[in-house]
């Protein structure tokens, strides 16, 4: 076990700890994390071995994984977890350092419906839901999936056609050239 | 009294009918609406991970244009776009670089006077159950209601009610003459953004709710989140296919429930836009007539 050995078994949970400020060290691996996660069936890494994976500095495994696209946000872990570790946030943390890694993530199609999610804003100020998933289905060479529900969508008028865009969409570009993918504080 | 309103890009397409019944309950107990003039997306979770300072500049600028217009209270009727702008809010009050840093960014400084609301606690605090009850026409009668909360209440900077057994929705449809029943499912998970990028995954979550919605005995699933609405309408045909099920079971926004006891029409409260008809429910129930 390499990773064991490394020269500062703390790395990466200090790194955790400074983007976040959720400290990995406090789980006592009750599992409750897991037991509780709605998703928890399709990840490859159960919430409470990420938690574990963290304190024994096993990043790659991290970083690879599966389970930080999968997970949904739905805050259930952190609210329940008895050392009150913010788990969620931790997920979100570990994605932050896996876009940063820019080796292959875990997976790809929850990456590209976020990136095509945040271009839609870039270029309206606001989301188009119907260009945001024909756009995506069709990056993903899959232009029929859901195509079914187009029609009784659009019978509901529940698909905006041409979509909004906002007046100060130039503003918009500025904050997006302005922000900074990691928040130094 | 004026109240500012953030309705979010769902509001302008899926989810169309939640702003129109909103909007329409609300006039009908007189309270004016002033959209945040020229709004932006929230950013939703998407930003989150992939720029940490856009995820708060863009909720920060809607926060701006808030106070530009002379605003004090905003009511963001989707979850996701109320937690972001009560989250920033509330840390930039905390955390003076970072309301040092998003001024930079947003080019205007944001200082501090907006009041976020859900439309839940809107109804609760704001404009009361009495109120609410006056502008009552007709209860809900016999309309066995459950009430579907999802994350709403875990979301960072919420603070509405009980995070594992919340009963705010329950108490309204208790108001307005329907019946809340009790169940297991009201915060679980309906899969969120997963029933575009891993929708198998999403068709189990939402299929086991629709399920303990039926084996209760449920006329219809009342929510108050476009994303929640949209899961568990538009995907229930595909579920009926995988799972061999039949639940038909409408799901119907918190508002349009309120809108249906002052009488509202059809078409106003946005009811034909639905993917699983409610009309029959409501006919058999005298709710609405033919």
């Amino acid at each position: 076990m390499s990773y064991l050995n490394s020269q500062d078994i703390h790395q990466f949970r200090n790194r955790i700890l400074s983007i976040s400020g959720e400290d990995a060290s406090k789980c006592i691996q009750c599992g409750k994390c897991s037991a509780g996660c709605p998703v928890s069936p399709e990840m490859d890494v159960q919430p409470n071995q990420v938690l574990r994976l963290i304190q024994i500095n096993d990043q790659d495994t991290l970083l690879r994984c599966s389970t930080i696209w999968i997970c949904v946000s739905c805050q259930t872990c952190s609210v329940r977890c008895p050392e009150d570790i913010d788990i969620a946030k931790i997920m979100d943390s570990i994605r932050k350092l896996a876009l940063e890694a820019k080796g292959p993530l875990g997976e790809e199609k929850v990456v590209k419906f976020s990136k095509i999610f945040i271009n839609s804003i870039r270029k309206r100020g606001r989301v188009h839901e119907l260009e945001l998933v024909m756009k995506y289905n069709i990056a993903l060479l899959q232009p029929f999936k859901d195509a079914h529900l187009g029609p009784v969508m659009l019978a509901r008028r529940k698909l905006g056609i041409l979509g909004h865009k906002i007046k100060e969409v130039g503003k918009i570009k500025e904050i997006f050239q302005n922000s900074k993918r990691l928040f130094k504080s | 009294m004026q109240i500012g309103y953030y309705p979010g890009c769902s509001l302008e397409s899926s989810a169309k009918e939640f702003d129109l019944s909103i909007r329409a309950i609300l006039q009908e107990m007189k309270i004016s609406l002033k959209d945040i003039p020229d709004w932006n997306c929230c950013g939703a979770s998407p930003a989150h991970y992939l720029n940490e300072e856009l995820a708060k500049a863009l909720p920060y600028r809607n926060l701006v244009k808030a106070e530009e217009a002379g605003l004090d209270r905003v009511i963001s009727p989707c979850p996701a776009c109320y937690s972001h702008l009560k989250h920033v809010h509330e840390e930039v009050l905390k955390e003076s670089h970072l309301a040092d840093r998003l001024g930079t960014i947003v080019g205007k400084r944001y200082g501090g006077g907006i009041a976020s609301k859900h439309l839940l606690d809107f109804i609760k605090e704001d404009i009361g159950f009495d109120r609410l009850k006056s502008s009552m026409k007709a209860p809900l009668s016999r309309l066995k209601v459950v009430s579907y909360y999802g994350c709403l209440t875990r979301l960072p900077g919420v603070n509405i009610d009980d995070v594992e057994n919340p009963v705010i929705m329950d108490e309204i449809v208790e108001v307005l003459g329907g019946e809340p029943l009790d169940w297991s499912h009201k915060t679980e998970c309906c899969g969120a953004s997963l029933s575009v990028s891993r929708t198998e995954i999403a068709l189990r979550l939402v299929n086991s709710i629709l399920e303990a919605a039926k084996e209760k005995g449920a006329d219809c699933i009342a929510v108050v989140c476009p994303l929640c609405q949209s899961n568990l309408d538009a995907r229930q045909g595909d579920i009926h296919k995988k799972y061999g099920t039949s639940y038909g079971i409408p799901i119907l926004y918190l508002s349009q429930l309120i809108g249906l006891t002052q009488k509202l029409s059809y078409a106003q409260l946005g009811l034909d836009r639905l993917i699983i008809s409610p009309k029959d429910l409501l006919l058999e129930k005298g709710i609405i007539e033919k």
